[in-house]
């Protein structure tokens, strides 16, 4: 029986003013009731849209079918064939521009709750199921390297180490995860599960030397020169960008990195902290994507009384998705769309307030979105005591200063042969952040697991 | 787990460490710097290699007890581990076969300047160094400095070694006395690598400094370690942490250092307030 619901299933959160004061899981999932009410709704279609708008494939309509039959754990295993990291995604994913973007059941009403649904399998499995990972790597197969232990790299090793590769990630920071440690808050993407999802990982083989930097303490050349027979560069999107506007300087300005790492990875937002956070009594966040969202939202938790979001396009133009903007304005984040920083003014050496001017849409751009142009005579200061710059990341510049013959575009991101993720540099491949620029989990993984299977046939073919 | 091979007490707040960490030691050289964790969750402290010795795999490390992250370190022995050890981070020291170079370390600052003083001089450079601090007891690696310079020179607050003064007052002395150098390296506080840069942009000898600015990760992602040399915006921990002296925006690098004062002052309060541990009010 179909569920004829032009809505989704409604799913349970925390209420907007008591979330907002703590770093708890803002959603809180469905129950298994909800779940198989929900999976309801699919149609089943034959031509399956959905799974076409997955970066990795997952067999969407074969797992909402087992949901819906109750069937859980069958439908775990459907979705690991395809995805190593099913509790993330479900949360973190852009599905109304993905698998859900191309619903069906989105044509009248709203589509298929494809990511809840998937985020509940996860995470009925990892409560149900003794894990009973069995070690796949193989000591007669050639070694791997893969650089960076964010989700391209974690999927790039654990696609190759079930075909048996014997797979060592090298991490730079001290603790694994990349940007789904530092940068992703807890109450969005809680650390627990992260640290499971790499947990497996690591039962199936694979080996993370953490504390080792590439083009530091060791080279892409040296790997490959000393025992690697490939290397897979999943290094992300971690330098930060700055406006380059007079005061950026000045104490009370942080990169979104710095301030979200001093959060998520040294644990600011704890009592015992060792790693300090100041946080001023109004605060302007500058930029629009889901990095933007989760910095002020986190700023407000840390007891912030005004939080501003400073975006210079309108909001149709935002890039967050489309629930990080509805639970940002939930709790209360101020949005100051169309408004562009153009100054930071301090006191004694710390910010004092921000000048913006405001902007009104022009004509369409390169992007295609329209373009914010200046209204003359319409500067005004916002008085805020920190700014946080969530404008982007270009890739660290290490590795392509470090790496023999790796071509690289003008912006520093890696150049790669889409079908395989090969960079010019025999034997070694990239993907994720560091190839596209700041982009999503989904679709470095995908590009992880794309470079997996072509790391896999060219060593099968040698 | 990084094991702690040896470590020396170098007077009452400053300590010697040689480490294992195989990856730093290989490829690391001077003016590059690492950043250690004592313990789970504890803070990354960033420091500038002391000196390396590539077949022990070792990377010795100098540091102050000055807060709560350096205090724990301090109780650390001999045999046991440091959690997290990472390097050799940032661009190795500029370093060029001219006619004369001076050094000039102040306080904990004179560990940093020794690897590039001893690489210098293996590559037939002419070294002096002046040395300064609050009293003898803060002349830290002297013997070693005996050994790769030509001529030590001292400073201390009290005059219990060497000149009583600064080390720009011996500075001031020997450019006037005639002693002629082709570059100098200033490493210690911000405060007396500016006023060091004040005296050489006088006499035009080219100058550099290494920063130790406030940084989480040293890799170049948090962007925290950001410094003003020539009007640009440099990140200390992957542009630096060595600079053209002359061009280092000074006065903004000292009120970068004030940005969590508050901050760490109350965590080392509290955390030593938890474990008992008497606060002898070191600040920082």
């Amino acid at each position: 029986m179909i569920n004829k619901s032009t809505v989704k299933t409604p799913v349970h959160e925390q209420e907007p003013n008591i979330r907002n004061g703590n770093f708890k899981e803002v959603v809180l999932g469905y129950t298994s009731h909800e779940a198989m009410e929900e999976a309801g709704r699919c149609l089943q279609c034959r031509h399956r849209p959905c799974v076409s708008g997955c970066p990795v494939g997952v067999p969407i309509p074969e797992f909402v079918h087992e949901v819906a039959e109750g069937h859980f754990e069958a439908a775990y295993k459907i979705i690991t064939r395809e995805n190593s990291l099913p509790a993330i995604c479900g949360r973190v994913c852009p599905q109304e521009s993905q698998c859900e973007g191309k619903c069906v059941r989105g044509l009248k009403g709203e589509p298929v709750a494809i990511g809840r649904l998937e985020r509940f399998v996860a995470d009925w499995h990892m409560k149900n199921t003794e894990e009973a990972i069995v070690q796949t790597a193989n000591e007669e197969m050639p070694k791997i390297a893969v650089v960076g232990s964010g989700p391209a790299g974690l999927t790039c090793a654990s696609e190759l180490v079930k075909k048996g590769y014997r797979v060592t990630i090298f991490e730079a920071l001290h603790k694994t995860g990349g940007v789904l440690s530092y940068g992703i808050p807890e109450f969005r993407l809680p650390k627990r599960l992260v640290a499971d999802e790499i947990e497996n990982v690591k039962k199936l083989g694979v080996r993370i030397n953490t504390n080792v930097l590439i083009g530091r303490s060791i080279t892409v050349d040296e790997l490959i020169e000393e025992e690697y027979q490939a290397v897979f560069i999943g290094s992300g999107a971690g330098l930060p960008k700055f406006l380059n506007i007079p005061g950026e300087n000045l104490n009370g300005v942080y990169s979104a990195n710095e301030f979200l790492t001093r959060v998520n990875l040294m644990k600011a937002y704890e009592k015992s902290a060792k790693t300090p956070v100041k946080i001023g009594k109004n605060v302007a966040v500058v930029g629009g994507g889901n990095v933007a969202m989760d910095a002020a939202r986190t700023a407000k938790r840390l007891g912030a009384e005004n939080v501003y979001i400073v975006y210079r396009r309108s909001e149709e133009e935002l890039p967050a998705r489309v629930e990080e903007v509805h639970h940002a304005k939930e709790e209360g984040i101020i949005f100051r769309l169309l408004n562009n920083p153009v100054g930071i003014t301090g006191e004694n050496g710390f910010v004092r307030g921000m000048s913006c001017i405001r902007m009104e849409l022009g004509e369409p751009d390169a992007s295609g979105r329209r373009r914010p142009v200046v209204i003359p005579g319409s500067e005004f200061e916002l008085d805020v005591q920190t700014v946080i710059m969530a404008i982007g990341q270009n890739p660290n510049p290490l590795i392509r200063q470090t790496t023999q013959g790796l071509k690289t575009q003008s912006w520093g991101g890696i150049i790669v042969e889409e079908s395989t993720m090969a960079t010019s540099k025999e034997n070694v491949y990239a993907g994720g952040d560091v190839v596209t620029g700041a982009a999503t989990v989904i679709l470095a993984m995908g590009a992880g697991k794309k470079a997996a299977a072509a790391i896999h046939e060219k060593l099968t073919n040698q | 787990m990084y094991e702690i091979i040896r470590k020396e007490k170098l007077n009452e707040s400053v300590e010697l460490m040689e480490i294992r960490a195989p990856y730093v030691a290989r490829r690391c050289e001077a003016g590059q710097f690492i950043i250690l964790i004592v313990e789970e969750d504890g803070e990354r402290i960033p420091l500038t290699i002391a000196d390396y010795d590539r077949e022990r795999q070792t990377v010795t490390i100098i540091y102050q007890v000055v807060g709560y992250s350096t205090k724990r370190l301090s109780e650390k022995k001999p045999g046991d581990a440091v959690q997290d050890f990472v390097g050799p981070l940032g661009h190795p020291a500029p370093l060029k076969k001219v006619k004369r170079v001076l050094g000039i370390g102040g306080g904990v600052g004179i560990a940093p300047i020794y690897p590039q003083l001893k690489k210098l001089k293996s590559m037939d450079v002419e070294v002096d160094v002046i040395l300064g601090g609050r009293d003898k007891d803060y002349i830290i690696l002297d013997q070693e400095m005996q050994v790769v310079c030509d001529h030590v020179y001292y400073a201390t607050n009290d005059g219990s070694k060497g000149i009583k003064g600064f080390v720009t007052d011996k500075l001031n002395q020997l450019i006037e006395a005639g002693e002629a150098y082709d570059m100098v390296i200033a490493i210690g506080p911000l405060i007396m690598m500016q006023a060091v840069c004040e005296i050489t942009r006088k006499y035009n000898i080219e100058t550099n400094v290494s920063l130790n600015p406030i940084m989480i990760d040293g890799t170049g992602m948090c962007g925290g370690c950001r410094v003003t040399v020539g009007g640009e915006t440099k990140f200390a921990c992957v542009d630096g942490p060595d600079f053209n002296g002359h061009l280092v925006d000074f006065k903004e690098a000292m009120n970068r250092q004030k940005m969590f004062v508050e901050e760490e002052d109350h965590i080392c309060r509290m955390a030593l307030a938890a474990q008992n541990i008497t606060h002898e009010g070191e600040g920082k």
